[in-house]
């Protein structure tokens, strides 16, 4: 990835839009909601303990969702829940009762893919907003026009449409159009894969996806493998979806919300991924004609990602080198150390919670919303009654470390593996 | 009213679905390319109309699937296509994007539809939104189980339409999943090979037993379950709660094997609809299946019996 200097503009024509895309972010637990939204999310999506696609992620309770809900509400953003599975009989039952919890717990919006769960919720949670599901794997205008007229306010549209079908889906429908611009993929058309089912019996379509997709596999060719002993084996698993150098497109296109994925991702990916997005779309909006991709943006999702990158469908369909069929390696070498909770101006030493292990010695990074960022080794660090460590051994674990500059409650500590 | 439930089956060609007729379906379903996927073979619309003939003139019905996720540059062909359809006579059109339930709404008023939304077509109260919107018939997914089966056709007004026989779609991708990893390797020549290859399948190292299907086409890459469902035995079971639509999926399969496997389900419908309460299944029905079946594909009760979890 490199920066450009000179932009043209992919959609001619059209004026520069006046309001700002709303930027969403995934929260898997109440600590990660108050992560995203303090690094700059509009809003944020989340599961409940029922009906949503990622049975293996944390989940909030109706308390846990007010409680998120409040801490939202001071920085002007919204909690959505995803509530998008495909519902079997059984799961119907106590479904009414579901939404209208959501809706008094202050829930501005549902994720629905099931039409029955799209119309209850209508019904029996009206100042609630339903926003369809990309498991609907919308791709056209007309199935656009169509939820519009069954009175959905906006709709997620499938992960394969390019800029030119999103263009001509919003040239046809007035509606607002969710996008996903970053993070981890379905190879398949979301919903449209039970390999988990036949594989182990478990139902991806209800959140039991165990990404049998990633798994490897042998191609067999008249009954014999094309893929010979040490050569790379088959597989559908992608890179992921990272769209950071194509932010005036996708504003310029008339995406409303620009979705990233990754309920069940760290509190740094999570803050990192969003902290480079929220900088990129305000740098847009400050100053359209000189906007340019910065570096920083991209080194912060970089040293967040999990896997290879690339840009999904909105270029071209992917191909080839859109996959990962060599052994996966972490892009960049860094992972989540601590997380700050005080400063003591008098002293320079912050107060942090130590998330995994580091060492006195050790290179780190401080990185704050709106691109606060600093670099440092490891110099003095103690535990809360003052004795010296050489090391951060404890999860959880407070301590108190030197900073060369002053950090703020909620900044990310972030070390380089060595 | 009398209780006679339709036996459906795919047609790769004019012939097989001449002779699947013969052999005792009542309706057979065909589509071509640019608006289904997954079909047994290609039916253009004057093979259609010459198919709608066909089947009517021996007392069958005949359906048009339009099952695809419709994308922007289609959407302008569904009139035409939807209007030619029905003039033609055919007796329903199965769908899963809204955008033909629009269309044929729009296009085609009268028309029948059959909600067919593969995998994602799992409960009775979504089957019932879709008959408020104008669909006829609940294709269920192939991941259900007879329990469910049962359960959806008694809460049910709108048809069902199981199916009974033959492989199940398991993935489909936008992608060019063959031809990528083809590239991948594409110094070698055996990959060259690759392209435009039948009979491509893939196995997973801890299941040798279980080969998946998986075969390209413009709207990308499809995998197929390893097993094929037979529900003949259990037939009884279906019949008892008198599911509306049995159907023979024969895809990649020989016209042969589908004559078999329709005439095995006739006889059983028709000696369970003689006199159902004496009805027992007899074991050698099953015999010219296994005889046909390919040894590397098992014969399975697919989801019928088997508890899921999530």
């Amino acid at each position: 990835m490199s920066t450009t200097t000179k932009r043209v503009p992919r959609f001619n024509g059209k004026r520069n839009r006046l309001a700002r895309p709303e930027l969403l972010a995934p929260a898997g637990n109440l600590e990660k909601l108050k992560f995203a939204v303090h690094y700059g999310a509009d809003a944020v999506y989340i599961g409940g303990q029922q009906y949503g696609l990622r049975s293996n992620a944390d989940n909030f309770s109706f308390e846990e969702m007010r409680e998120g809900v409040e801490f939202a509400k001071k920085y002007g953003a919204k909690v959505f829940v995803a509530t998008n599975i495909y519902a079997h009989n059984e799961d119907l039952e106590g479904i009414e009762q579901y939404l209208k919890n959501l809706q008094e717990a202050g829930i501005a919006a549902i994720i629905a893919a099931d039409p029955i769960i799209i119309e209850t919720a209508q019904r029996v949670a009206p100042n609630m907003e339903v926003h369809l599901s990309t498991q609907q794997s919308v791709l056209n205008w007309k199935t656009v026009q169509f939820w519009k007229e069954e009175g959905l306010p906006r709709v997620v549209l499938a992960r394969e449409t390019s800029f030119e079908e999103i263009q001509e889906i919003k040239n046809h429908v007035d509606i607002e159009i969710e996008a996903f611009i970053h993070g981890a993929m379905c190879s398949s058309f979301s919903g449209r894969c039970v390999l988990s089912n036949h594989f182990t019996d478990r139902d991806s379509n209800r959140g039991g996806c165990c990404q049998s997709c990633r798994w490897k596999y042998d191609l067999f060719l008249e009954g014999a493998p094309v893929n010979e002993e040490g050569e790379d084996p088959f597989t559908m698993g992608s890179k992921d979806l990272c769209m950071i150098e194509h932010i005036p497109d996708l504003i310029e296109v008339g995406i409303d919300s620009f979705k990233i994925e990754g309920r069940m991702k760290s509190i740094h990916y999570v803050a990192s991924v969003v902290n480079a997005y929220r900088q990129a779309i305000d740098a847009y909006f400050d100053d359209p004609e000189h906007y340019e991709l910065k570096q920083e943006w991209l080194d912060e999702i970089n040293k967040a990602a999990n896997r290879p990158l690339n840009t999904g469908f909105f270029l071209d369909v992917p191909g080839t080198e859109d996959h990962i069929y060599t052994a996966e390696e972490k892009p960049a070498p860094y992972d989540f150390a601590a997380v700050v909770h005080d400063y003591d101006e008098s002293t320079q030493f912050a107060t942090i919670e130590q998330r995994s292990h580091f060492t006195v010695g050790q290179e780190i990074e401080f990185v704050g919303p709106g691109g606060r960022f600093f670099k440092q080794t490891v110099s003095e660090l103690t535990d809360l009654e003052g004795n010296k460590l050489d090391v951060a051994r404890h999860p959880l674990q407070k301590l108190r470390i030197r900073t060369l500059k002053p950090v703020q409650p909620m900044d990310i500590m972030r070390k380089k593996i060595k | 009213m009398s209780y006679n439930p339709e036996l459906l089956a795919t047609a790769a060609h004019m012939d097989e679905l001449e002779k699947l007729i013969d052999a005792g379906v009542t309706a057979i379903v065909v589509g071509e390319a640019k608006f289904a996927s997954r079909l047994a073979g290609q039916f253009d619309l004057d093979m259609i109309k010459q198919a709608t003939e066909l089947a009517h003139s021996k007392k069958a019905k005949l359906y048009v699937s339009m099952n695809n996720l419709i994308d922007n540059a289609t959407v302008d062909e569904l009139p035409q296509y939807i209007q030619s359809i029905q003039s033609f006579g055919v007796d329903a059109i199965v769908y899963g994007d809204p955008a033909v339930l629009m269309a044929v709404k729009e296009h085609a008023p009268g028309m029948k539809l059959h909600w067919n939304a593969e995998m994602t077509s799992t409960n009775y109260a979504t089957a019932e939104y879709w008959a408020r919107r104008g669909a006829t018939r609940f294709v269920m997914a192939r991941e259900l189980n007879m329990e469910q089966i049962v359960d959806t056709k008694q809460k049910s007004a709108i048809e069902i339409q199981v199916q009974v026989h033959g492989m199940t779609a398991i993935y489909h991708s936008k992608r060019s999943l063959v031809q990528s990893y083809a590239e991948h390797h594409q110094q070698r020549d055996r990959y060259a090979q690759l392209q435009q290859a039948a009979g491509l399948y893939l196995m997973e190292n801890d299941r040798p037993d279980e080969r998946f299907p998986i075969f390209e086409d413009e709207y990308g890459t499809h995998i197929m379950s390893s097993d094929d469902i037979c529900m003949l035995e259990n037939m009884h079971e279906l019949l008892d709660a008198r599911v509306d639509s049995f159907k023979v999926e024969g895809i990649l399969k020989s016209v042969e094997y589908n004559v078999t496997a329709v005439k095995a389900y006739r006889a059983v419908i028709d000696a369970y609809l003689a006199d159902p309460d004496n009805y027992e299944f007899d074991e050698s029905q099953l015999e010219p299946i296994r005889e046909l079946q390919d040894p590397g594909r098992e014969l399975s009760f697919g989801f019928f019996f088997k508890e899921q979890v999530y």
